[in-house]
């Protein structure tokens, strides 16, 4: 079956003008867009207002202090969490409409969590067969052949048949993303996916998410790791209190950032490296 | 300064000693248990009743010329327990899926399920086993069985399919979260989410506490005799009547032991295993 990329969202074609400084001003269509998001859990405030916009091939790191909103952030975007204000778009579409089928829009983007959350019943390869076969459809061979050619770049081709709980956390991890990967998702959500790993494990991690950065895949990371979201990202998104406060390309928010909220931030990361 | 000891040295001490240890405690093991049960065998055997116990509850002759009956009778048993897991497998998993489901047009059939349990779970297994055994034919409906062994089934049936859907249920619950989030994320429907992530794990969770279930159900089969059927307990007691001598019962027994002592050990096993994971 051949699905239409767009899938059944109502189209809608976004305006830019509402995005204020920062947003991108014309320009290709965004492959991501977040306009006016809000989300409270409660009576507690997450995300107050936050507009984003990925052009297709870009990556955009959200960084902040824990609790300022880059996980709930994406985790409404692959909509497991509901918002309660404002609009996210994939090509265009609204996906927050509540017309739309959730599991249609998740099909689409793939997310890959903090914590692995593989499948533990499930060997390294049902883990990374399930979303084709159960919601794609693809035949196995083809599905298959898919992974194997994933797990193989990523040097894990010896590891199809082992448990996750057997795998390191480093492979862990990589198996997580090749399985975010393995259904050709238009968009990438990787959150903090290094925050949970040893530190001699983290840099198998980010090499891979280098490479898939260098193919020109569309994502958006929430990370921790300042040195490599400069590195890889092309615009950065400074998050407080649920408000992208600071915005701009890695040399400028990192070198010389203007607000004193992330001025704040950025210092008290420095000093904690020093120690 | 010491000497420092030549290498494997200290090793050979250290097994020697181990192997002292161990040998000291198999031991003392084995002379309390000695100990233990040569007071309690005497204890029994000097009561002033033992010579009349041993006649009425062990006589050989008497286990010899039952021990058909009740084993036939036991046959009737393994048939009905068999059935009655297998239905109580299926039952239990749907009313707790039904319990556990979140769509409002489903109401009606979690608020059926969540009564299911309360009334099913709350009433004594034999006031069940009675009410529909007798209640049931009572209605003179047509298709209703008569059996006393089928109604007797329903009635353990519904008892167990209750206890059953809860386990299954903390299973259900007991699923992180997050291993949801993760089905959704790779695009799989809440219904596939719960069929291929939550409930494979959740069954592998239970497996020990629903083989527990199932030892209890074993015996409480036992119950079908207050309708009639000749199962091992009845056909016991039946023996037992005829000549005053309670030694059938002790077969029966014996019967259920062969089955519900390795159920336990399998159940031990299984938790053993869970433990090393």
């Amino acid at each position: 079956m051949i699905e239409d990329p767009r899938g059944p969202a109502s189209s809608r074609q976004p305006s830019h003008a509402d995005l204020g400084p920062g947003g991108p001003r014309s320009a290709p269509l965004a492959v991501i867009e977040c306009v006016g998001v809000t989300k409270a859990f409660g009576d507690r405030e997450v995300l107050r207002g936050v507009s984003l916009a990925v052009p297709e091939h870009n990556a955009v790191a959200l960084i902040g202090a824990s609790g300022s909103g880059k996980s709930t952030l994406l985790r409404c975007i692959d909509l497991l969490e509901e918002i309660d204000d404002g609009d996210i778009l994939l090509d265009g579409d609204v996906i927050t409409d509540p017309s739309v089928r959730p599991d249609r829009v998740r099909k689409r983007l793939g997310m890959v969590f903090q914590g692995y959350n593989l499948f533990p019943h499930l060997s390294v390869m049902e883990n990374i067969l399930l979303a084709p076969l159960r919601a794609h459809g693809t035949p196995r061979v083809e599905a298959e052949a898919r992974a194997r050619e994933l797990l193989a770049r990523f040097g894990l081709e010896d590891r199809a048949d082992t448990r996750p709980d057997r795998l390191s956390g480093g492979q862990q991890q990589r198996v997580a993303i090749i399985r975010a990967l393995a259904t050709n998702p238009r968009a990438l959500l990787l959150d903090e996916v290094t925050s949970a790993l040893d530190p001699e494990l983290v840099g198998e991690v980010l090499m891979l998410v280098r490479d898939l950065k260098a193919d020109g895949m569309t994502m958006i990371l929430a990370t921790h790791e300042m040195s490599f979201a400069a590195e890889v990202a092309d615009e950065i998104c400074f998050l407080h209190e649920g408000l992208i406060v600071e915005r701009g390309a890695p040399e400028a928010i990192f070198e010389s950032p203007e607000r004193p909220e992330t001025q704040r931030f950025l210092r008290r990361l420095l000093e904690a490296k020093r120690l | 300064m010491t000497d420092v000891p030549a290498p494997g040295s200290r090793a050979a001490a250290r097994a020697a000693a181990r192997r002292r240890r161990s040998r000291r405690s198999t031991a003392i093991a084995a002379a309390s248990t000695v100990i233990v049960v040569g007071v309690l065998v005497a204890l029994i055997v000097s009561a002033p009743g033992w010579p009349a116990v041993r006649e009425t509850f062990f006589s050989w002759d008497a286990f010899k010329t039952s021990f058909p009956d009740v084993l036939s009778g036991f046959w009737l048993d393994i048939r009905l327990f068999v059935i009655c897991e297998a239905v109580v497998l299926v039952l239990g998993l749907v009313v707790a899926l039904a319990r556990s489901s979140t769509a409002p047009a489903l109401f009606p059939i979690r608020a059926l399920a969540t009564l299911y349990t309360d009334i099913f779970r709350g009433i004594p297994t034999i006031l069940l086993v009675y009410l529909i055994g007798f209640g049931l034919p009572a209605l003179e409906l047509d298709g209703v069985p008569t059996d006393p062994v089928v109604l007797g089934g329903i009635a353990i049936i519904l008892s167990y399919g209750g206890y059953v859907a809860e386990v299954y249920r903390a299973g259900i619950d007991s699923i992180h979260p997050s291993q949801k989030a993760a089905g959704l994320a790779v695009g799989l429907t809440p219904n596939q989410t719960m069929r291929h992530i939550v409930l494979p794990q959740a069954v592998r969770r239970v497996a020990p506490p629903l083989l527990n279930d199932f030892i209890s159900l074993t015996k409480d089969v036992a119950l079908v005799a207050t309708l009639g059927p000749l199962e091992a307990f009845r056909q016991a007691q039946i023996a037992a009547a005829s000549d005053f001598n309670y030694t059938p019962l002790i077969a029966a027994a014996l019967l259920y032991l062969c089955v519900t002592i390795p159920l336990a050990r399998i159940v031990e096993h299984m938790q053993r295993k869970e433990r090393a994971r």
